[in-house]
């Protein structure tokens, strides 16, 4: 396999694992949005539903972005794709 | 001022415009107390702040294609994070979100979770490649990684039809809060708007939005959590409000099981004035299926990532590594007024029905409300209402109704604060409307200028020439623009939520399989825009006029029937035609490594 085939079969996977920690708390969780307001799990005293909708699912998005980010970016330096100064 | 070192003196450029909007604020809370109209204070305020944007805007000018393009692809990630921020919230996310929140709850939400999860696609799946392809527009990418002038041309139709549709409502809410703060006419108002708008935007392009956007964004999110955070701690709710209403949300659960969700009869709700509702959905609890919540989150992520004026907001930065973080900042930016808007929603709630709170107003009698300075105002202005339905004196819960915008407008008021903050979110929902504004009228018309004039019509035009014919269409498109908002034909939310249906029919699937699919080739895209944009529309127009629909896709989530229907009909015609050429596939491969120049400079 040649070093970019390698380098974007990385990307893929990243991209798999980004987009599934999207899909559970921005689809998923709301299969079960009765069933978490039931429970006793209360961020900072709010029901669980209410808390992911206002701040938990939104705060979560935010850290994955710069997650993924960071990590697309070992990738990218791994196999010498980064950007050089001058390049674009 | 905006030459060579400008960009490495933004920090401070902006500190000290923020410093100065501080200042300002300051002033005009001393010339209150003074004796200041109310009035006065509305118009200074907005003046004040158009007058800096037109400004900026005129400082920004340029002659060179790139500048006006692209900003000179030279935006700092965290700045870009911010003009993207403003570009983003519109006068719907400013005016109107908290309202939406604090009349449908849990069903509403939808939107704030689908508005920031489309970020995290943004981020994964195209910013990034878009921006080491080196386009200047949206459609700009699709013809040159498809090939060919049709699929150039249904990309442009598709973002036409988009964002068309969200800048009339833009261009709407800016007249809206133009007229009420300078106190003229609507039909006037829009035209005030609209110049305030191509100020910003004519001289310097995407240059001169960009750094607007910026500053827009300073005012609007001042304007937004400051009022939040005084009517929280003048409430006792506490000085933090996002980590201490629980007890308060708590609250309005109760209040809600004692009063009862009484429903009212047609004949009495005929006497309520139109656009104003009453509170007939529990505030924090599930009241919407998971189908409902989930079909519409996803039409919004899926719409978020298609949509040309935040896209091209990343063709803006230096390299393919800083669009990347740029994305996040733009999320953080936007997280911080949408993590507030449901906490303005309990707060304004809770001061108007809790009965033991001094604001409070459901219990009393209806003399005594109706006596109340601010219910004068707020009903003057038709964004309150109550009747006693029952006839027993004291207004019920079911006998009170309120305008979406009131819930942003009126809480500082009801709650006690001085004028000059309503001043200020004048001002900031100005801003809001304005930027958003901004970007998709220049989205539209860099689109007609680029890619059907300069690469379609006349691609010899010399740069003096295009720019002449980007600054036309810019000024065409937004007088077409306020003429319709003049007309007032939709809603402002729902002609907003339809444009991301929109975006996402005809280019959610064309563009990322662009980058991901290999295979895909011209005429799979084309059939990917045009049928996914018809099958959406013939389904919005179906639903509209009657028609039942299905799998509980309403008008608010036709996309999903769009974005499908491109789908599948990208794919199977992609694969019965032959395989792009071996230089679209080596183009392919280029996009997807962030180092080496990008594709369209090695064409």
């Amino acid at each position: 396999m040649s070093k970019q085939e390698q380098h974007w079969e990385k990307t893929r996977n990243l991209l798999f694992i980004t987009l599934a920690i999207w899909f559970v708390f921005s689809i998923g969780i709301f299969l079960f949005g009765a069933e978490m307001q039931d429970s006793n799990i209360r961020p900072f005293g709010y029901p669980l539903t209410y808390w992911f909708t206002c701040q938990g699912s939104l705060a979560i998005f935010v850290i994955l972005i710069f997650w993924f980010a960071g990590r697309q970016e070992k990738i990218d330096d791994e196999f010498g794709f980064s950007e050089r100064e001058g390049d674009q | 001022m905006i030459k060579g070192k400008f960009i490495d003196n933004l920090p401070k450029v902006y500190g000290i415009y923020t410093g100065g909007f501080l200042v300002f604020i300051i002033l005009m809370a001393i010339a209150e107390q003074a004796g200041m109209s109310a009035k006065l204070i509305g118009i200074f305020f907005v003046a004040f702040t158009v007058l800096i944007y037109a400004l900026i805007g005129w400082l920004s000018r340029t002659l060179q294609v790139d500048a006006y393009y692209v900003a000179g692809r030279q935006v700092p990630t965290v700045f870009n994070g911010m003009a993207t921020a403003a570009d983003w919230m519109s006068g719907a996310s400013f005016v109107a979100m908290a309202g939406g929140i604090y009349f449908k709850g849990y069903g509403y939400m939808a939107l704030l979770v689908g508005w920031t999860g489309g970020y995290v696609l943004v981020a994964s799946l195209l910013a990034p490649y878009l921006r080491k392809f080196g386009c200047y527009t949206v459609p700009d990418f699709i013809g040159t990684r498809y090939g060919g002038n049709l699929a150039r041309f249904s990309a442009v139709i598709v973002l036409t039809v988009a964002s068309f549709t969200y800048v009339t409502a833009q261009i709407n809410a800016t007249g809206t809060i133009a007229s009420v703060a300078l106190d003229i006419p609507f039909g006037v108002a829009v035209y005030v708007g609209l110049a305030s708008i191509l100020m910003c935007s004519m001289l310097g392009g995407m240059r001169a939005v960009t750094w607007t956007q910026v500053a827009q964004y300073i005012v609007l999110i001042i304007a937004y959590l400051l009022p939040v955070f005084w009517i929280s701690s003048k409430l006792g709710a506490g000085f933090f409000p996002h980590f201490m209403l629980a007890d308060e949300v708590a609250r309005i659960t109760e209040l809600e099981g004692q009063f009862g969700f009484v429903k009212n009869s047609a004949a009495d709700l005929a006497t309520v004035p139109k656009g104003l509702a009453g509170i007939t959905k529990a505030h924090s609890s599930v009241n919407a299926t998971p189908w409902a919540f989930i079909s519409l989150a996803v039409c919004m992520m899926a719409g978020t990532a298609s949509l040309p004026h935040v896209m091209m907001r990343y063709f803006t930065t230096p390299s393919v590594r800083t669009a990347r973080r740029s994305v996040g900042w733009s999320l953080f930016f936007i997280f911080l007024l949408y993590s507030s808007a449901p906490m303005l929603a309990t707060l304004s709630k809770l001061s108007l029905i809790d009965p033991t709170l001094p604001t409070g107003i459901i219990g009393k009698t209806i003399a005594e409300v109706q006596a109340i300075d601010w219910y004068q105002n707020w009903n003057q202005a038709n964004l309150m209402f109550i009747s006693d339905f029952n006839g027993n004196g004291t207004l019920e819960l079911n006998e009170f109704f309120m305008g979406g915008k009131a819930v942003v407008l009126a809480t500082p008021e009801i709650a006690g604060l001085p004028y000059v903050i309503s001043g200020l979110v004048a001002a900031g929902g100005m801003a809001a409307a304005m930027s958003t504004a901004d970007g998709l009228v220049l989205a539209i018309s860099n689109a007609l200028s680029h890619d059907i004039y300069y690469k379609i019509i006349n691609p010899k035009a010399e740069t003096a020439k295009r720019l002449i014919v980007a600054r036309v269409l810019l000024v065409l498109i937004g007088f077409a623009g306020a003429t319709i908002a003049a007309l007032e034909i939709q809603g402002i939310l729902g002609s907003v939520i339809w444009a991301f249906d929109f975006a996402m029919s005809g280019l959610f699937f064309p563009l990322v399989l662009g980058v991901w699919w290999k295979r895909a080739n011209a005429p799979g895209a084309v059939a990917g825009m045009l049928l996914g944009l018809i099958s959406g529309t013939a389904y919005l127009i179906w639903v509209r006029s009657g028609g039942a629909g299905f799998l509980g896709i309403t008008q608010l989530t036709f996309g999903i029937v769009g974005a499908a229907v491109s789908l599948v009909s990208m794919i199977v015609v992609s694969l019965i035609t032959a395989a792009p050429d071996s230089a679209t596939q080596k183009m392919v491969d280029d996009v997807r490594i962030p180092s080496g120049k990008t594709v369209l400079a090695q064409k």
